[in-house]
Formats: C-alpha cells, structure tokens, sequence
C-alpha cells in the first residue's frame, strides 16, 4: 500500500512551489488601478439592516446637531452626480434605527454632495455606526444599489462621511 | 474555623463581589442606557451577568470557593449553569427583538463586526457544554471523554466571550470589563489546574 510520508525538506518545497505559483497567478489578472478608472463601491456588510424603502426627503432629522455628509460619484470617469436621493438612518439620542423618525433622505447638490443634519449618534449593537443607502428603486435609475455601514471611530466624534461611487445599471 | 480561613473566606467573597459588582453597577448607570428601550436594555445587562456567572462556573466546579467544597460547589456549578444559559438566551432573544436583521446576520456568520462571530461561537460551545452535561449519565460517555469535551467546549466559550466582551462598545466601563475578562481567564486556568484535567490528555488508555 502506498503511504504518504513526506521529509520536512519535501513539505517545504511543496510550499514554496505553492506560494510561488499563487502569487504568479493573482500578478496574472493585476491591472493598473487607473485602466478601469474609478472603481464603484460595493455594499457594506450590514448596510442594509432596518432600511425603510421611500423615506420622505427631509430638512434634518430630528432635532440635528450631528452631521452626515458624502458624495456621490459616477463609477469609472468619477463625474459628480446631482440629485441623486440617499437615504441615511441610524440609531440616536433621539431612537433606534428601526424608527421611522430616524430615518430621512435627502439629494445630491450639483456637486454630488450631500450633507444631512440628524441627532447625535450613540454607539448600538457594539459600534456607533451610520446606514445609508443608494436604492435604485427610488431614484431616477441608471445606477445599482449601495447600502453603507460606516463606522464612527469614536462615539464623541460630531460627523460622520461616507462616499458612494455608484456604477451605471 | 479559625481566623485564617476565616480571614481569607472572607477576602474571597469581597474580592469576587467587587469584581462582579462594579460592572453591573457601570453598565446600569451607562449614559447608553438613557437611549435604549427596556428590551435592549435587559439584553444588554443579560450579557454582563453571563459574563458574571462565566467567572464563578469554574470556581463552582473546582471547589475553590470558602464554603463551597467540591460535592455542594459541584451541584450549584449545575444550577448556576442553568441560569448562564438562560442568561445568555435572553441576551440573544432581547437582542433580536431589537434589531432582528443584526442578529440574524450574527447567527449566519455574516455580521460586518467580528465580535459578532465570537459571541455565537461562545453561545454554541456554551450550549453544547451545558447539554453534555445535561445529558452526562444518559449518554454514558466515559469519565475521562466527558471531563476533557466539557472542559474543552467551556475554554471555546470563556474565550470567545472574552474577545466578545472586550471588542464591543457597550455599556460595561472598559477597565472593569477587562478586569472581569481576566478573572474569567484565570479562573478557567486555576480550576483546569487545580483538577490536573491536562492529565486525562497524557494518560494512556487502558
């Protein structure tokens, strides 16, 4: 019968052999990050979580004092997009994200910036986090959906960013 | 008894106490609280007193607490560990009336936080534990067998919640949560020392 019993000399080839051919297969399919252009953003992980689709356009959230702002790009040649409707919701010293008035949207100017006034948010499920959300089905079309958890990096922070780069349906 | 025992019983049960008592006493006077409803609020404390009950199960189990010498220790660690699956049912089940779509997520593996993954493989390898020893005389696995899976699944769960406990931002203060964590850890090792359970491992079949 045959048995399988490999030096230490033997193993160590095998995986350098391995290494070596990995890394010569990945160098295979590298581009340079120009060729493409902007690159779109994908999903967060979470992102999605407690989304209301059609909240209404609104002035600020609540009672404001934190600020959400981002912008929104064309995928590709990076064209700022105007009026492109995000919606942003989160859990705050005014409610938890499943309420309906913490939720609120609102539009890109022609710089394809947004800025949203909302109340401060407060750490929830382990991490003071944002959700915002790009929804196809709600806005002119032409771009796939985005959903986006950013994560603030302390819970005293003011502010919180986040950035899409949509890609064209 | 004399006054030695006397003395370090009573240095023990302080120090336990202390170590128990100022994380609950932070997490029910955190400013977080303030903007959570009832229901997240119990989850969340669920979660510490697990975590409490987590530093005495080892002590319980080994004996090592004045008072409690190993047959009457031993047959509280069960009921305490009665009340440490029930804790932690209620932190799960509080946290997913909450938000159910981020416990949903936690339970698939697919949560963007990592403490997510390590607090429901602490919660399986806590249930697991709990019902092999449920079931210990009824499924007549050898002593031996059952001492090293029961210890083994009760380092997975001391573990994960540990990692668990010190990456979230919550409503326990970060000095006392990691004062706990240790104690935790260190009761663990003591009590796997204290029964020489490594020494099942070495031990030739006979």
């Amino acid at each position: 019968m045959f048995r399988f019993k490999p030096t230490r000399r033997a193993l160590l080839l095998a995986g350098a052999a391995g290494a070596g051919a990995l890394i010569s297969a990945r160098s295979q399919f590298m581009v340079p990050a120009q060729a493409k252009g902007l690159e779109p953003t994908p999903s967060m992980r979470g992102g999605a979580n407690n989304y209301r689709p059609g909240a209404p356009l609104v002035e600020r959230i609540g009672g404001g004092g934190f600020l959400m702002t981002g912008t929104v790009l064309r995928a590709g040649d990076g064209a700022p997009l105007a009026g492109r409707r995000i919606q942003i919701w989160a859990h705050t010293t005014e409610g938890h994200e499943r309420d309906p008035h913490s939720h609120g949207a609102t539009l890109t100017d022609e710089n394809g910036e947004f800025r949203m006034d909302m109340p401060q948010i407060v750490p929830a499920f382990g991490q003071p986090h944002g959700h915002l959300a790009y929804d196809a089905e709600h806005d002119g079309g032409g771009f796939k959906t985005v959903f986006l958890r950013p994560v603030m990096r302390s819970a005293d922070e003011r502010t919180l960013a986040a950035h899409f780069v949509l890609e064209p349906a | 008894m004399n006054r030695r025992t006397l003395i370090r019983a009573g240095l023990v049960w302080a120090g336990l106490g202390v170590l128990v008592a100022v994380p609950l006493a932070i997490a029910a006077t955190s400013p977080l609280i303030a903007w959570r409803q009832p229901v997240y609020i119990v989850a969340g404390f669920a979660g510490v007193v697990a975590m409490a009950l987590l530093l005495l199960q080892p002590l319980l189990a080994g004996g090592a607490l004045p008072g409690l010498p190993s047959p009457r220790g031993r047959r509280l660690h069960g009921w305490v560990g009665g009340a440490l699956v029930a804790a932690v049912v209620v932190h799960v089940a509080g946290l997913w009336l909450t938000s159910p779509p981020d416990v949903i997520d936690a339970l698939l593996f697919a949560s963007p936080t990592p403490f997510s993954d390590w607090g429901v493989i602490a919660m399986w390898a806590l249930f697991a534990a709990a019902l092999l020893a449920g079931l210990r005389f009824r499924l007549r696995i050898r002593p031996r067998i059952w001492r090293l899976a029961h210890t083994g699944l009760v380092a997975l769960a001391v573990a994960g919640s540990v990692v668990h406990a010190l990456l979230i931002e919550g409503t326990m203060g970060t000095a006392s949560k990691a004062l706990l964590c240790a104690a935790v850890v260190l009761a663990l090792i003591k009590t796997v020392a204290d029964l020489r359970t490594w020494a099942l491992l070495l031990r030739r079949r006979s």
